[in-house]
């Protein structure tokens, strides 16, 4: 390869649908970090990219699927979770990964997430939570703090957050951590550690939004955003993730849960082998 | 040639099963044609509860019954309900025990089959359905014992064959002697 | 355990437990669903045979997610499907948008009860006929089939599954309660009688793909997921590549007429229908499901009156047979419409039928309508 073919090729082209590109995200988006991590995760781990495939709902991070280049599919408005579970158990040698954001996988989609996680479903969900919604110019949703400012919030905000890693552990993820933009080997390393993991987990992503959000609520520019992740981050492992939830002060990061438990598709399996051991038995008598 | 059969008490009764054995001992285990339709409410037990069955030698077209010829009536809703829709001539099976307030229609054949007391006798108020099944078969004659034995045998959890055997030969022998009695 | 997947003789069944094994004899190997009266006993029998077939029964949260997840499995390749009511079919029609627009094969059975909302669980009803048609919102074009009996409950649900892999497009099997539990002996032939058709698949190499590029008949071959194609589907409007285009007037006038057409222009091969002593028929009914068994039974009475009656039965209610309805509307002088609704399917016969004058015997509630009813209508409408 000759030098200027190197230095105008991206590593990470190759996981790309570069037709795609420009992406729709604005600049200081923690998005193009997520997907960032994601695909140098793959491409560490050396991943077979004809056997993953990538799940969005909707919102500024549903685009994601869409720029991968591996089989990929843009769900209805909450749907990912559902869709990924009939793929992963229709198929159990696909990788199912869901690339979503708070609104599209807490709110309309919650219920999906909940039972989903407890069924300990072999899917990966990272979350990129901006704390509202992004893409129709800034609602509120169901991580966004009391008080903040949103086109739906006029006069603050007066619902109670989500804290995403609890609600995940509760439910029963057999992997919970939570990084932000700003972790991004951290973060890397998290999504590596999930794909090889089997079971439902979930990776929180704190992203900046800093077109939208960041604007009303005055925290500055991105890069101020970015430094104000820094100051308040606190990384512990192992923590108690009902102790976990974002305040103005701090956001507790790190692996919360890494546990074992087995998975829907495995019990499913081990099911299917007994009940056809036991008919072929009774055929034989 | 078409019979319409219907059976009518309450939930947990046994209702739609005994329009089942019925139906299944018809179609599958002699060779008439037979259709099974039923209407329950949103109570297991309790609650108002028909099944019918149509029989006929040739294809049936309206799977519902529409003048009944077979009526049998297991509680007292149900023979409010039901108790006068056959038609004239046609043969009502009533258990006395679960219908006590009664104005019986004169241009039917009545018959009164205490299903539910031989059934405690037998051991489990539950068979009390195919008591009333073994009577319907002795009196009516639109199917074979044999055939609804077999169709019995497939229909019952395993464990209850005996019990339900024998419940249907004594609904059948109480019936046998019924139609003995009644000479019209 | 192939020898399992085709329950080959005679039984005994509901048109539940039929359905079921016509899913399982078609090639059935995955199961989304949420269950609910009167449909309840597809998905009983769906999560012990799906397992001694090798295949997945999965109860999901609620009927969007049902849908979603069927949608999923139909992408990797495999035979999919989902059995509801009224509600849960209400709750499916987001993502029958989905798979219409994705082009995803998959059936969705529809025991319909009595509606609206909740209605009447374990009554029958024909009242989500136009729901199946117009539920999502956009223009699109799905498939609908009416079996009247037990024997249809399996033979159309393989149907089903072969026109949804023919027409990448979801299909419907709209039966009514009184079907569903309705108890009839059925015929299980062998497994090389049944006919199953299997979705088209790509030819050229995997980088050249392009997952939304018609053949002629408007059909796309189906790449599956972790075969290799690496392509992307969304539920926004595209190109013949997958990718969005969300902006485009051409793209979105050339796609949604095509997943228009591709049911429209092929509706004389996918339209099956029972004409019965239509010939010299004064009178004709028009019927479908539960209600046209009353028919047949009042069209054969009526005859024997001395009416000239006839029955057009329809098989396929979507899409619906407006010129076959048209040519019958011409040779008669009237036309009844037993529905047991308040007049669904009544308002496309009268656009078919264009001046013969058309009558809807409406009936909502427990009872189908009796034949004797039928012959009364009939004797008014030829007043």
């Amino acid at each position: 390869m000759k030098q200027t073919e190197r230095m105008t090729q991206h590593p990470l082209t190759k996981y790309l649908r570069s037709e795609r590109m420009p992406h729709i995200w604005c600049e200081g988006c923690g998005n193009g970090i997520l997907l960032n991590s994601f695909l140098t995760a793959l491409d560490e781990l050396k991943v077979d990219l004809d056997k993953i495939v990538v799940v969005s709902g909707i919102g500024c991070i549903g685009r994601a699927a869409g720029y991968v280049n591996v089989d990929s599919f843009h769900t209805t408005h909450g749907r990912a979770i559902a869709f990924a579970t009939g793929v992963k158990l229709a198929n159990p040698d696909l990788q199912v990964v869901v690339i979503s954001g708070d609104g599209d996988l807490f709110a309309i989609g919650g219920n999906h997430f909940i039972h989903a996680a407890r069924r300990n479903i072999d899917i990966k969900v990272i979350c990129a939570n901006n704390f509202n919604y992004g893409m129709t110019g800034g609602q509120y949703g169901p991580t966004t703090p009391l008080e903040a400012w949103t086109t739906t919030t006029p006069y603050g905000n007066i619902e109670h957050p989500f804290n995403l890693v609890h609600l995940a552990a509760a439910s029963g993820a057999v992997y919970v951590a939570r990084w932000t933009a700003l972790h991004v080997r951290r973060l890397k390393d998290s999504i590596k550690k999930s794909l090889q993991k089997e079971g439902f987990s979930f990776i929180e992503v704190i992203s900046p939004c800093p077109t939208i959000f960041d604007r009303y609520n005055k925290r500055g520019t991105a890069v101020d955003v970015m430094k104000w992740f820094k100051l308040i981050s606190n990384v512990k492992h192992g923590h108690d993730p009902a102790k976990t939830e974002i305040t103005k002060s701090q956001i507790m990061v790190g692996e919360f849960v890494d546990v074992e438990r087995p998975s829907y598709g495995r019990l499913l399996r081990d099911m299917t082998k007994k009940v056809q051991e036991k008919l072929k038995e009774k055929k034989a008598k | 040639m078409r019979t319409e059969v219907r059976f009518a008490g309450f939930g947990g009764q046994g209702i739609i099963r005994s329009g089942l054995i019925l139906s299944m001992a018809t179609c599958i285990y002699s060779d008439k044609n037979a259709v099974q339709t039923q209407s329950y409410g949103p109570e297991s037990r309790g609650g108002s509860c028909k099944s019918e069955v149509v029989i006929a030698d040739e294809e049936i077209d309206f799977p519902k019954v529409d003048d009944p010829d077979i009526v049998m009536v297991m509680s007292q809703e149900a023979y409010y309900k039901y108790g006068v829709t056959a038609k004239k001539g046609g043969v009502v099976l009533v258990d006395p025990d679960m219908v006590t307030d009664r104005n019986d229609p004169r241009e039917v054949k009545m018959f009164d089959v205490p299903a539910t007391k031989i059934a405690n006798e037998v051991g489990k108020t539950i068979v009390a359905n195919v008591v009333m099944l073994g009577a319907l078969t002795a009196i009516t004659g639109i199917v074979t014992p044999e055939a609804v034995r077999k169709a019995i045998l497939r229909n019952v959890p395993k464990g209850t064959e005996e019990l339900n055997m024998t419940a249907f030969e004594k609904g059948y022998n109480y019936g046998t002697q019924l139609a003995g009695q009644r000479n019209d | 355990m192939r020898s399992r997947a085709v329950l080959t003789g005679t039984h005994f069944l509901s048109g539940d437990l039929a359905c079921a094994e016509g899913a399982i004899a078609a090639g059935c190997r995955f199961f989304g669903g949420y269950p609910i009266t009167p449909a309840t006993e597809i998905a009983e029998r769906m999560s012990r045979r799906l397992v001694e077939v090798g295949g997945v029964y999965i109860q999901m949260e609620d009927e969007i997610g049902s849908l979603a997840a069927v949608i999923g499995a139909s992408y990797t390749g495999k035979k999919a499907m989902t059995a509801t009511s009224g509600p849960g079919f209400s709750l499916m029609q987001e993502n029958i948008g989905l798979a219409v627009m994705t082009e995803a094969p998959l059936v969705i059975v529809n025991i319909m009860r009595g509606g609206p909302s909740t209605g009447q669980p374990t009554m029958p009803g024909q009242q989500d006929v136009m729901q199946a048609k117009w539920g999502s919102h956009g223009d699109y074009e799905i498939i609908a089939l009416a079996p009247s009996s037990v024997q249809e409950m399996f033979d159309l649900t393989i149907d089903c599954f072969n026109l949804a892999e023919s027409y990448r497009v979801p299909v419907m099997l709209l039966a009514d309660e009184i079907i569903g539990h309705m108890s009839e002996r059925v015929k299980i032939p062998a497994p090389e009688e049944i006919t199953i058709v299997d979705r088209k698949k790509p030819k050229g190499p995997p980088n050249e793909y392009q997952p939304f590029k018609p053949d002629d008949d408007l059909v796309p071959p189906m790449g599956c997921f972790g075969e290799g194609y690496r392509f992307h589907a969304t539920g926004l409007t595209h190109d013949e590549k997958g990718a969005p285009k969300t902006v485009s007037v051409e793209e979105q006038t050339k796609l949604v007429r095509r997943l228009c057409d591709k049911i429209r222009k092929n509706t004389h091969k996918i339209v099956r229908v029972q004409e019965v002593m239509l010939e010299d028929a004064e009178v004709a009914i028009l019927a479908y499901g539960i209600t046209s068994r009353a028919a047949l039974s009042a069209v054969r009475k009526a005859r024997k009156e001395g009416i000239k009656a006839g029955l057009l039965r329809l098989i396929t209610i979507w899409p619906f047979p407006t010129e076959l309805v048209a040519k019958m509307a011409d040779h008669v002088t009237a036309i009844v419409v037993p529905e047991m609704n308040y007049g669904q399917i009544v308002r496309e016969v009268e656009r078919a039928a264009k001046t013969t004058p058309v009558s809807l015997l409406s009936k909502l509630g427990e009872e189908p309508h009796r034949p004797s009813e039928i012959i009364t209508a009939m004797r008014k409408a030829l007043q």
